[in-house]
Formats: structure tokens, C-alpha cells, sequence
């Protein structure tokens, strides 16, 4: 509902106790990314562990969430068990509705519960359920039971862990409604340390409309330019997997563990190959009629006369790179059947297929020996990483167990830290140049979707530090703005400062409208803040080896301009969180 | 007079526009439920979505149901709705045999009135607004969008 406060519901699982209060900051923090820093600063505690019970869990949308088109996504906020630092983790599926009429701006999770819980929440219902029936199961399990024995079919999400989060892995997502996830930082950790399997939100309210003709008017402009322009083709008919060829032809694509930029052999794993054999249905997260999510299947015999089973496994192209190119694996079919893993195991499907092609080559070096890895981990051999990924999120040895902290923590205890493919956490799947491994190493989610670096090194711009840093820093400042209403950052060519000034008048966020600079950079400063005062130190984070030996279509990586934009880039976060 | 259909729902991707569309412009409200047509997941042996909305009926049971004409037979199927007649009493959604009328908390009917406003918003061509008499299948319905045959 349209206030100029927030209503945040916060449960203590150890205590049971929930309480609604009203928070005012509409005008300061506006919501998503500002509401979740500040409920942060409210609730977190920075000298104690992650997994501290009294550490918040926090789940925000926006002022715009559920009023327009693509307004469709909730951040999630914690303290992240990857580096013990102030993290965001987004996703959309039915989370973003759900919670909008379930009438709440955010949902602030503290304390352990008792036995292994599901926490109920709706318009008129709030319930701290035992399941403890569920712990071990994996998501695909414990999904099917929870959308039986939770109240409410249809208009709710479900947000569930799987065996991975139960361990408590800081690569441990969690899954939202099947085919979105929070991926990465490790929130499926979080829900983990706090014995909550579940969240289900019931989105069982309604609200009038804002007052005026406006709203609908500026509502209809949107969504034909949402639908009717090509701006958002590329999202609903390839997807992101469109970016396989794309990135290849640009000698920008990870591949065995960025030991190469291109291959032919891709093309068995490009979006137009999925699209051709692999493609089942397509998807949309709730309040977005684009639909970029792309549904594959992988059928599965199992007895010698014809008798199959199927699964149905969303695809993107970051999930391609790292389980498909990084390790070398061509076949998009094997691709499918290794997110399907991951999936099963409630794993982020990123971080552990790069941390795989480390340890790969790691095993090819002799750095390690079968002994650690218990299957001969090769690149292009499936069925081995199909049992790694299940020993990952098992834990089954203490290799698996570092593995599954995270490569570099591997590579600390193991040796082979220059080819660990880490920026701050593991990489994406663009090696496109310096910019975009400084965004990424550096940024705030350590995410291609902090800044758009990777778009910088596509213009011929040249190698000028200050027009890079000021690039980073300036389309950061936008792009908190937009998780900060919390729009699909895909929709960012459509919400121009304009067009969200217009929405945020339109439902009657006047004042917020006419101060979103100021706005947007006091919640990037404020986000730093809590990162650096969480322990972060920018400075001191290397970029290794291996992104300097690469080439793509610009030529050899450049080190002393990559390492030039990063000490500016460091000193500009510490000047942002006024260190 | 024309009625809503859904002959293409296998297209569905679950996004809700219809059912925002209607509550936003037929309901003045923001919701996903206070609507004439609801999407749900349909699970089971077939995956997708399905639509929950008016099949049009004549006559009509939930008018038959309604105790002061708040509800009355629609020309071409379903119901005309007069809501400062109603009393709330539920009846209507009680008698409908495919659950299309939504009561909210103060029991308030939500039903569609075949107006076709959601129609523009699927955009996947999900849904229809039609002349065409009940009973034909998809496939004719279909045929008949792209000019094949005679409604």
C-alpha cells in the first residue's frame, strides 16, 4: 500500500515473537536496497558472527513493487557467511507480489528456532511452523510437501533450502518458487543457522488504487514500452543465453577455467542451441510480462526397456558458463543435468561450477590428488562433476568442505591461487577486460549486475582511469536506485530517471520523485558504510593471475590499467562510506 | 455479445497482467485476487497455469443463487453485476460450479463481466474476447482467429 512509512513485520524464531511496526525513511532510504541497508543498521549486529542468532534476515521491496511492470524483484539482506560482511542477494519469482499484499514493505527474520521451521506469513496470518519432518531433504522434496501442508495455493511464494543450506555453505542459495534464486553470498546459509527450511508468503490482500487518473495512464506507457518496443526482445526470445555466442565471438567467454576466451565447441551450449533442442516453456516472475525465464528438460532413463522420467530446469546464461564452458562441458543437455544437481542440492549454481573448473585444473597441476576430489575431476566429464556438486553440498571431505567456503579459501590451503578465478567471489561469465574484473572484484555484491563494467570494456573508450572510475561509480549510483524500487535491473532501459519519476508521482511519492539523486547516492554511501564497517576492506583485495594472462578481442589484458582502476576504485568505495 | 475465453493458457507464463489489468481497471484496485480472471500454477500431471474466470453460463447458477438480483442473466452468457444491490452474502460464489467468483475479506463477489480490458495485457495472446459460441474447441477457436473458419 502506497505510506509514507514502512511496515515491517519482524519475527524472532528463538522467541516466536513477531511484531508489525511502522519505521518512517520513504523519503531517505526509499526501499529494496536502502530499506534493507537501514533495517540493517537497525537490527544487525557488526562486531558478531554471521551466524549469530540474533543476526537479521531481511527481505524488502519497494515503493513501486507490484505497481508496475517489472517491479518484480525483493532484495535480500544479511550478514554473508562468504565473507562475514554486509551482503545483498536478489530475486524475484512470486517473492515481490507476495509480499506486497501481504501488506508488508519488509520481513526481518532474527533468532533460531527450535526445531527445523517454516515461517507463515500473510495479510491476516502469522505462523512459526515445525517441519522438522523436512531437514535433509532436497529442494525438489521439500517443495512438493510444503506446497501440500502450507495454507494459501496460488498467490504465494515459497523460498526453500536445500541439503546445502542445512550445512550451512556459504554457496548455499535460496530458491524462490522453483526457478528464481537469492543465488549468491550464501542467504540459503543464513536461513540454515536460523533452522528455517521455509518462508511462505501469502499475498492475500488488495489495496485501492492510488488516488487520480495519472496512475494508469503513466501504468499503460510502461507497459507498452515494456512489450511493444524491441528493447526487451533480446530478454524473452533467446534470454541471457543469447550472451554464449555473443561473448564467445568476443573472445569473452570463460572457458576450463578461463584458460581459454573462446571455442567453437560453445555453440553446442549457445542459446540458440537451447533454444533449438532444449527449450520446453518459458516463464515470469509475478508483474512481468516479458518472461526471460527459459525452462529446459533433461530426461533421464532409468531401466534398460524404455522407461524415462524428465525435469524441467531453468537456464540462464550465467548458469551455462559456469557449469557448461567453465568446465569445459558442450552439451547442453549435460549443462541442464548439472544445474539439475545443483539445483536438487539447493546450491548456487556459480560459485561452485567455478570453483570445479579450479579445482580441475587444479587436479590436471597435481596440486591436489584424486584423494581430495574422489572423482577424476576432468573438463568436459559430466558425470564427475554431477557427484562433486552432490559432494559439495554434503561436505563429504575436508576438500569439499574449503571447496564449498569458497575457491579462494581452497586456494589458500592448497596452492593455486593464481588461477583461482575469483573477483571477490567466484567470477561471472564475461571476461570482458579491466572493468569488469575490477567491478566485479571490487563491487558491492561482487556481481556483473553491480555496475555495468562489462559494457564499458565493450566501448571503445580507451584506457582513461578516471573515466572508467567515474563510469563505475556514476552507474552504480543508478542502478541502487533501481533495486531500491526494487525494479528488474533488465528493465533499466525503460525505467530512465524520468520514466521512475513519473511512476513514483503517479502512486504519490512526490517528494521522493523529486529527490531521487540525492536519494540514490545517500543509499549507495550508506551501503558502503555498513560493507566497510562490516569489515570490508577494498584495498586489500587482489585480482589474480589468470585475468591477465587472458586475451580478447581488445588484445592482451592490460595489468597496470586494471590495477590503476582498481586502487581508484578502492579509495572511491572508502570516500562513499566516508572512511 | 462477446465473452472472455482462454483458449491459449498452454501459453501462459504466469506473470498476472490479466488479473492486475482487471482489478487495476475494471476494480480500481492493486491485487491479484479482487479480479475477474486469476492465474494459479497448475500442478499434477500437467505443469503451466491455468485461469480461473467466468465460463460464461446461461443461465447462470450464481444468478439463480443471488438472493436480490444483484446478479443477473448476461445476454451471451454470465452475469451482469448491479453491486450496490448485494448484500454480501457469498451465495454466488457458493453456486459457482468452476470457482470463478473471488470473495475477499468482507465477502465482496469479484467476478468477470466479459468487458475484454485484460485481453490487451497477456502477452502471450492467452485470451479472447469473442463472439464465438460456446462448445467450440480451442483448435476451431483458434482456426477461426486466423480466418479459417466461419464463427
Amino acid at each position: 500500500m502506497i505510506r509514507e512509512y514502512f511496515r515491517v513485520l519482524s519475527v524472532d524464531l528463538s522467541s516466536g515473537r513477531k511484531t508489525i511496526t511502522d519505521i518512517d525513511g520513504r523519503d531517505a532510504v526509499a526501499g529494496g536496497s536502502g530499506l534493507a541497508a537501514m533495517l540493517f543498521e537497525k537490527y544487525g549486529t557488526f562486531d558478531k558472527l554471521w551466524d549469530d542468532p540474533g543476526q537479521p534476515l531481511i527481505f524488502a521491496i519497494g515503493p513501486l513493487t507490484g505497481y508496475f511492470p517489472l517491479m518484480s524483484k525483493t532484495v535480500c539482506a544479511f550478514k554473508s557467511p562468504y565473507h562475514d560482511q554486509y551482503a545483498e542477494s536478489h530475486a524475484g519469482g512470486r517473492s515481490a507480489l507476495s509480499l506486497r499484499f501481504a501488506d508488508y514493505d519488509a520481513l526481518v527474520i532474527t533468532g533460531r528456532a527450535k526445531t527445523p521451521s517454516a515461517l507463515i506469513v500473510g495479510s491476516r496470518q502469522i505462523e512459526i511452523k515445525d517441519v522438522h519432518y523436512l531437514w535433509g531433504t532436497d529442494l525438489y522434496s521439500a517443495g512438493k510437501v510444503l506446497r501440500r501442508v502450507l495454507p494459501g495455493s496460488g498467490h504465494r511464494t515459497i523460498l526453500r533450502i536445500g541439503p546445502a543450506g542445512e550445512r550451512q555453505s556459504p554457496m548455499a542459495c535460496i530458491n524462490a518458487d522453483s526457478y528464481r534464486h537469492f543465488g549468491r553470498l550464501g542467504a540459503g546459509a543464513v536461513m540454515g543457522s536460523k533452522n528455517l527450511k521455509a518462508i511462505m508468503i501469502h499475498g492475500d490482500g488488495s489495496f485501492p488504487l492510488p488516488e487520480g487518473s495519472e496512475y494508469v495512464k503513466v501504468f499503460d506507457k510502461v507497459y507498452k514500452d515494456m512489450t511493444d518496443t524491441d528493447m526487451m526482445s533480446k530478454y524473452h526470445n533467446l534470454g541471457t543465453p543469447g550472451n554464449v555466442r555473443v561473448m564467445n565471438d568476443l573472445k569473452a567467454l570463460p572457458i576450463r577455467n578461463l584458460q581459454a576466451t573462446a571455442d567453437p565447441a560453445t555453440e553446442g551450449i549457445s542459446g540458440e542451441r537451447f533454444a533449438e533442442v532444449a527449450l520446453l516453456r518459458n516463464a515470469a516472475c509475478a508483474g512481468c510480462p516479458v518472461g526471460c525465464i527459459h525452462i529446459g528438460f533433461v530426461r533421464e532413463r532409468f531401466r534398460e526397456e524404455n522407461r524415462y522420467i524428465y525435469r524441467q530446469i531453468s537456464y540462464d546464461h550465467e548458469l551455462i558458463f559456469a557449469v557448461g564452458s567453465m568446465l569445459g562441458v558442450m552439451d547442453c543437455f549435460e549443462v541442464l543435468k548439472l544445474i539439475d544437481v545443483a539445483e536438487r542440492m539447493g546450491l548456487d549454481v556459480m560459485s561452485p561450477g567455478v570453483a570445479l573448473a579450479w579445482a580441475t585444473e587444479a587436479l590436471e597441476k597435481g596440486i591436489i590428488t584424486e584423494k581430495e576430489t574422489l572423482v577424476p575431476l576432468a573438463f568436459g566429464n559430466s558425470a564427475s562433476y554431477q557427484a562433486a556438486l552432490q559432494h559439495m553440498a554434503y561436505g563429504t571431505n575436508e576438500f569439499y568442505q574449503i571447496l564449498s567456503q569458497s575457491t579462494a579459501k581452497a586456494a589458500e590451503r592448497y596452492g593455486g591461487g593464481d588461477f583461482a578465478c575469483a573477483l571477490g567471489q567466484e567470477m561471472a561469465g564475461y571476461a570482458t577486460g579491466e572493468a569488469f574484473f575490477v567491478s566485479q572484484a571490487l563491487g558491492f555484491r561482487h556481481s556483473h549486475l553491480d555496475a555495468g563494467g562489462y559494457s564499458y570494456d565493450q566501448k571503445p573508450k580507451g584506457k582513461q582511469v578516471e573515466d572508467a572510475l567515474k563510469f563505475l561509480v556514476n552507474d552504480e549510483k543508478g542502478r541502487v536506485f533501481l533495486t531500491s524500487m526494487v525494479s528488474c535491473l533488465f528493465a533499466r532501459g525503460v525505467y530512465t530517471d524520468e520514466v521512475l519519476g513519473d511512476c513514483l508521482k503517479s502512486v504519490g511519492y512526490g517528494t521522493l520523485a523529486d529527490n531521487m539523486g540525492k536519494v540514490s547516492e545517500d543509499i549507495q554511501r550508506l551501503r558502503w558504510k555498513l560493507r566497510v564497517r562490516s569489515g570490508y576492506r577494498p584495498e586489500s583485495v587482489s585480482i589474480p593471475q589468470r585475468f591477465s594472462e587472458i586475451t580478447t578481442w581488445k588484445g592482451q589484458v592490460d595489468r597496470q590499467f586494471m590495477e590503476a582502476l582498481k586502487a581508484g576504485y578502492a579509495q572511491a568505495i572508502l570516500e562513499l562510506a566516508g572512511v | 455479445m462477446k465473452i472472455l475465453t482462454t483458449p491459449r493458457m498452454e501459453r501462459c507464463i504466469g506473470c498476472h497482467s490479466c488479473s492486475l489489468a482487471c482489478a487495476r481497471l475494471v476494480h480500481k484496485r492493486l491485487s491479484w485476487d479482487t479480479a475477474g480472471i486469476r492465474i494459479k500454477s497448475s500442478g499434477g500431471l500437467s505443469t503451466g497455469f491455468e485461469a480461473r474466470t467466468c465460463l460464461a453460463c446461461d443461465p447462470a447458477p450464481c444468478v439463480a443463487a443471488c438472493p436480490t438480483a444483484a446478479y443477473s442473466q448476461r445476454k451471451g452468457g454470465g452475469v451482469v453485476v448491479r453491486k450496490k444491490l448485494c448484500i454480501r452474502c457469498g451465495a454466488c460464489a457458493k453456486a459457482c460450479p468452476v470457482d470463478a467468483i473471488y470473495l475477499d475479506t468482507a465477502l465482496e463477489p469479484y467476478v468477470c463481466i466479459h468487458c475484454g480490458r485484460c485481453v490487451p495485457f497477456c502477452p502471450h495472446d492467452c485470451l479472447e474476447h469473442t463472439e464465438l459460441s460456446r462448445g467450440a474447441t480451442p483448435a476451431i477457436r483458434e482456426a477461426a482467429v486466423d480466418g479459417e473458419v466461419e464463427p
